[in-house]
C-alpha cells in the first residue's frame, strides 16, 4: 500500500504550484471578485448576511486549509471557532460596551492559547490520530459547554452583546456594515498573510511534514515544532472566524463546536481546493449559498448531500473548485496560443 | 579529551537476538575522509544511525568534539555540525531540487521569517552554486519526484552540505549513479568537502571509489571494526579480499 | 460511597465496557488488517440498534415471545454487516487502499455523514426504546443490589466469548491465518495465492457485523436516537487508541478501564462522566504515544 503513497499524496496538494503561466488572469479574477464582494451591501443588501457568514466561515476553513498543506486533517477545528466566540461572549458579558477590536483580539488570542495547549499534545501525532484526537478535544469542549450550563447557558448558549465601535454604540444595520467590511479586510489581510506564510521559510518547513519528516529532523528542525507553528496559525484563523461569526449572529451556542461544524469546515476546504487560500473563501461562499437555498428543500438530507459531494470530489476532482478553475484557465490559455 | 572529531566508545546495540554493534570504539579524525566497507548486513548503516542519534545504543557513548552527544535527538546533533546523506535519498518530493536546498538553508539559519518569500532569501545564490557543484544545476526547477535516482542521491548530499556541517556521514553516496559518472562525482564531492573543510565518512561498496578517494578505510564485519588502515594496506589484506571484495565481485 | 453504590457503579461499568468492547473490536480488527480507520463504524453501530428495535417491534406485534428478540439481534447485526458493510468495502474502500491515510479518513468520514442522514430518513428523529430483551431475562441480586441479568451476565459473557473466539479464529483457523498473513505482508500473501481482495472484504464484513452487534445488544439498554453513532465512534476510537491500534486483547482491557472510569464518575462527579474516557485516553497517550499495548513503529532509513 505504502509504495503508492508518494504518488497519490499529490492529489491533496497545493494546486497553484508551477502554474505561473495562468497566474495573471486568475489574479485579475480575484480582484474582480473582491470588488464585487465589497459592492454587495450596496448593490444587493439582501445578500449581505449570506456573504457575512460565508466570510466568517471562510476564515475558519482557511485554518483547516493550512493543516491540509502539511497533509493533516483535523475533524475538530470547530473547537477554535467556538472557543473564540465564547471568549467574545464572556468578555462582552463581563465588560459591556467593550470595543469591537478588543473582542476580535480576545477571540483570536483565546483560540490561539487553546491551540497551544491542544497543539502541544496533538502535534505528536499524524494522520488518523491527529484527525481523531482533534475530534475528541472538540467533543470534550462541547460536552463541557452543555453540562456546565450555569456558566455557559447550556444548549441555549449565551448572547454575545453588540460591542461598541471606536467608543460609540451602533444600531443593528450600521453594526452589520462594520462587521461586513471588517470581514472583507480580514479576508484580504489574513488571506494575504497566509499565502505569504505558505511561501516563507517557516511555512515551507511546516509543509515538509507532508513529505519527509526524517529529512526535516536531519535539517536540525523539530517536526513537532514545525507542525505546531502551522497549528497555531490554523487555530488563530479559526478563532478570528468564530468570533466574527459570534458577533454577526449575536448568540453563541455549543452548536459552534459540534463535530458537524468541524466536518463542514473540512468539507469546504476540500471542495474549494485543498490547500488553496482563495478556494477556502470561494468554497465557503458557494457552500453558504447552496445551504441557504437548498436546505429549505433538502434539510433532512443535507449531510447526505455533503457526504456524497465529498466522495465525488475526492475520487474524481481532487483539486477541488480551484483545481477545476485552473484547468479551465489553462485550457483557454492554451487554445489562444498562449504559453511561454 | 581526544583529538578525534567524532568518537564512539564501546557501542552496543541489539535487535532481537542480533548484535548489530558489538563494543564499537572508533575515532574519526578531522580532515581525513574515512571509508567504511564490509558485507551487507554488517551493521554499517546502524552505526551511522547511532552516531546521528536516530538509534540509541544499549551501551556506550558517542562524543562529538569531546562532548557526549549520545542522549541527543538527531536535530540537536545536526545543530552541532553533523550532517547526513542517506542510502535512500530523504528529500521533500513535492518540492523542486532548488527548493529542497532553500528549505535546508532556511533550517540551518533558523529563519523565523513568516512573510518573506523563501525564494528571495539571500542564500539563494549560494544554493544555486551548490546545485551546480553537484552537477544538478539543470534540475533546479524540477520536482524531486521527477528526478532520476542518481540525481536524487546527489541532491540529498547537497542538502546535507547546505547545512555547512563539520562532519558529513554518507551512506553509499554513489549507489544509483551511473558507473561512468561515479568517479566524476566523487572527484567533485571530495573537492567540495576539502574546500569547505568538511570531514566525511562514507559507507561504500565500490572498491575503486574507496581506493581513490578515502584517506583511511575501516573494515566492518559482524558488528565491529575488524581492520583499519590506508586504502593500500586494507585492499590488499587477505581477509578483506576473502570476506568483502569477494562478495562484492 | 457505600457498598451498594460501589457495586452499582461496578456493574454499570462492566456492562458498558462489554458493549464498547464489541464495537471497538470491529474497529480495531478492520484497522489491524486494512490500515483504515472506518469512521462510519459508529453509524453501523447505530443502524444495528435501529434495525433491532424495528424488527423486535414487528415480531412482538405479531404476538411472538420476547425471547425472540435475541436471535433478531444477531439477524440485525448480520444484515448491517452484509448489506451495508459489504457494498461499502466492495464499491468504495477498494478504490482507495493506495491513497494516503488522510484521504481514506475523509472517505469514511463522508460515508459517516451520509449514513447519519440515512438513519434520520428511515427512522426519523424521535427516540426509540424497547427493553423487552432486557426484561425477558429478569433480574439478579448480588449483595442486596438488584441488577439485570442481561447487563450483568449476558453482555460480559458475549464480550469475553467474542474476545476468545477472535483470538482462536485468527490464530488457529485457516481463514484467520490467511487474514494474519495478509496483514503482515500483502504482496507475499498474494504471491502464495491468497486472494487479498476476498480477505479484505471478509474482514470488513466481520468488523461491520461487530459494530451492528454492538448496536443490537445496546438497544434494550438505552434510548436510540440520532447522534448515538457519533458518540460511539469517538468513544470506540478512544478505546482502540488507548490500547494501541490493532491490539485486540488490549482493547478489552482499555474498554474495561474506560467503562469503569465512566461509571464511577457518574456516581461521584456526574458532570465529568462524559469526559472521563477522553481524559484516560489523553493521559495514556501522553505517557505512551503508541497506546498501552502498541509498539512504536521504528521508521526505517
Amino acid at each position: 500500500m505504502s509504495t503508492h503513497k508518494s504518488k497519490t499524496a499529490t492529489t491533496i496538494s497545493e494546486p497553484g504550484k508551477g502554474h505561473s503561466v495562468m497566474k495573471s488572469p486568475l489574479s485579475l479574477l480575484w480582484l474582480v471578485v473582491i470588488l464585487v464582494v465589497m459592492a454587495v451591501p450596496i448593490a444587493a443588501p439582501s445578500m449581505k448576511l449570506l456573504f457575512t457568514f460565508a466570510m466568517a466561515k471562510g476564515l475558519g476553513v482557511l485554518g483547516v486549509t493550512v493543516l491540509l498543506r502539511a497533509g493533516q486533517v483535523s475533524f475538530g477545528h470547530a473547537l477554535y471557532f467556538g472557543i473564540a466566540a465564547y471568549a467574545g461572549a464572556f468578555l462582552m458579558a463581563a465588560m459591556p460596551g467593550m470595543d469591537i477590536l478588543i473582542v476580535l483580539l480576545a477571540g483570536g488570542i483565546g483560540a490561539t492559547v487553546a491551540g497551544l495547549f491542544v497543539g502541544l499534545f496533538v502535534v505528536r501525532y499524524r494522520g488518523i490520530f491527529f484527525g481523531m484526537l482533534n475530534l475528541a478535544f472538540s467533543m470534550i469542549f462541547w460536552s463541557i459547554l452543555e453540562k456546565f450550563y450555569h456558566y455557559t447557558g447550556g444548549a441555549d448558549g449565551i448572547r454575545l452583546e453588540r460591542p461598541n465601535v471606536f467608543g460609540s454604540a451602533m444600531n443593528h444595520t450600521d453594526f452589520g456594515l462594520v462587521l461586513y467590511y471588517m470581514l472583507v479586510a480580514l479576508m484580504i489581510g489574513l488571506g494575504w498573510y497566509t499565502m505569504r506564510w505558505f511561501n516563507s521559510p517557516v511555512g515551507q518547513l511546516f509543509q515538509t511534514i507532508k513529505t519527509n519528516e526524517t529529512r526535516l529532523e536531519y535539517l536540525g528542525i523539530s517536526p513537532k515544532r514545525a507542525l505546531l507553528s502551522g497549528y497555531l496559525l490554523s487555530a488563530a484563523l479559526c478563532g478570528v472566524g468564530g468570533v466574527m461569526m459570534g458577533m454577526a449572529q449575536g448568540v453563541v451556542t455549543p452548536e459552534y463546536v459540534w463535530w458537524v461544524r468541524s466536518a463542514e469546515m473540512v468539507f469546504i476546504a476540500v471542495l474549494g481546493g485543498s490547500g488553496s487560500v482563495q478556494g477556502a473563501f470561494l468554497g465557503a461562499l458557494i457552500y453558504e449559498a447552496v445551504r441557504t437555498y437548498a436546505s429549505v428543500y433538502a434539510g433532512d438530507v443535507w449531510q447526505m448531500i455533503l457526504g456524497g459531494f465529498l466522495l465525488v470530489i475526492i475520487l474524481f476532482a481532487p483539486g477541488g473548485l480551484i483545481g477545476i478553475l485552473q484547468s479551465l484557465f489553462k485550457r483557454s490559455h492554451d487554445k489562444t496560443g498562449g504559453g511561454k | 579529551m581526544s583529538d578525534a572529531l567524532l568518537e564512539t566508545r564501546n557501542l552496543v546495540i541489539k535487535f532481537g537476538g542480533v548484535t548489530a554493534a558489538d563494543n564499537v570504539s572508533l575515532k574519526i579524525h578531522a580532515g581525513r575522509n574515512l571509508a567504511i566497507i564490509g558485507p551487507n548486513g554488517a551493521g554499517k548503516t546502524t552505526f551511522l544511525n547511532i552516531c546521528t542519534g536516530w538509534l540509541k545504543p544499549s551501551q556506550g557513548q558517542v562524543f562529538f568534539e569531546g562532548r557526549d552527544i549520545t542522549p541527543l535527538p538527531p536535530r540537536k546533533i545536526v545543530d552541532k555540525g553533523v550532517a547526513r546523506a542517506f542510502q535512500i535519498p530523504q528529500l521533500f518530493t513535492e518540492h523542486t531540487a532548488l527548493e529542497n536546498l532553500l528549505i535546508a538553508v532556511s533550517a540551518r539559519d533558523k529563519l523565523r521569517k513568516t512573510v518573506m518569500d523563501m525564494h528571495s532569501i539571500p542564500e539563494r545564490a549560494e544554493m544555486l552554486h551548490l546545485l551546480e557543484m553537484v552537477g544538478c544545476a539543470d534540475a533546479a526547477d524540477t520536482l524531486v519526484v521527477e528526478l532520476s535516482e542518481g540525481q536524487r542521491k546527489l541532491i540529498d548530499i547537497a542538502v546535507a552540505l547546505a547545512l555547512k556541517p563539520k562532519l558529513l556521514l554518507m551512506d553509499e553516496p554513489t549507489s544509483g549513479v551511473a558507473s561512468s559518472e561515479k568517479h566524476k562525482i566523487m572527484e567533485i564531492l571530495i573537492g567540495a568537502l576539502k574546500e569547505a573543510q568538511v570531514t566525511s565518512v562514507f559507507v561504500e561498496h565500490d572498491m575503486g571509489i574507496v581506493e581513490n578517494y578515502a584517506d583511511e578505510v575501516a573494515v566492518w564485519n559482524s558488528g565491529d571494526v575488524q581492520l583499519r588502515g590506508t586504502p593500500a594496506e586494507i585492499l590488499e589484506h587477505p581477509d578483506v579480499i576473502r570476506d568483502v571484495i569477494g562478495e562484492v565481485a | 460511597m457505600n457498598l451498594a453504590i460501589f457495586l452499582l457503579a461496578l456493574f454499570d461499568g462492566v456492562a458498558y465496557a462489554a458493549l464498547v468492547f464489541i464495537v471497538a473490536l470491529g474497529l480495531t480488527l478492520i484497522f489491524g488488517v486494512m490500515r483504515i480507520l472506518n469512521v462510519a463504524h459508529g453509524s453501523l453501530y447505530a443502524i444495528g440498534a435501529y434495525t433491532t428495535v424495528t424488527l423486535t417491534g414487528w415480531v412482538l406485534a405479531l404476538g411472538f415471545a420476547p425471547i425472540l428478540a435475541f436471535p433478531l439481534m444477531l439477524v440485525s447485526a448480520v444484515l448491517v454487516g452484509v448489506l451495508i458493510g459489504g457494498p461499502l468495502e466492495y464499491f468504495l474502500l477498494r478504490r482507495i487502499y493506495d491513497k494516503s491515510e488522510v484521504l481514506q479518513l475523509l472517505v469514511t468520514f463522508a460515508v459517516f455523514m451520509i449514513l447519519e442522514d440515512v438513519q434520520r430518513l428511515v427512522w426519523g428523529t424521535r427516540p426509540y426504546f424497547d427493553s423487552s430483551a432486557l426484561q425477558a431475562l429478569g433480574n439478579i441480586s448480588v449483595f442486596g443490589v438488584t441488577y439485570t441479568v442481561y447487563q450483568l451476565i449476558l453482555l460480559p459473557l458475549i464480550a469475553v466469548t467474542l474476545l476468545l473466539g477472535m483470538r482462536f479464529f485468527l490464530r488457529h483457523t485457516l481463514t484467520g491465518k490467511l487474514i494474519t498473513a495478509t496483514t503482515e505482508d500483502r504482496e507475499a500473501a498474494q504471491s502464495i495465492g491468497v486472494d487479498a481482495d476476498k480477505v479484505f472484504l471478509f474482514t470488513f464484513i466481520i468488523g461491520a457485523v461487530l459494530a451492528g452487534l454492538g448496536g443490537a445488544l445496546a438497544s434494550p439498554t438505552t434510548s436510540i436516537l440520532p447522534g448515538m453513532g457519533a458518540d460511539m465512534i469517538v468513544l470506540s476510537f478512544a478505546v482502540v487508541a488507548t490500547a494501541g491500534l490493532g491490539q485486540i486483547e488490549g482493547a478489552a482491557l482499555t474498554a474495561l478501564m474506560i467503562g469503569l472510569g465512566r461509571s464511577f464518575a457518574v456516581y461521584l462527579y456526574p458532570e465529568f462522566s462524559v469526559l472521563v474516557p477522553y481524559l484516560i485516553m489523553v493521559v495514556v497517550l501522553l505517557v505512551r504515544p503508541e497506546g498501552l499495548f502498541g509498539t512504536p513503529s521504528a521508521r526505517k532509513i
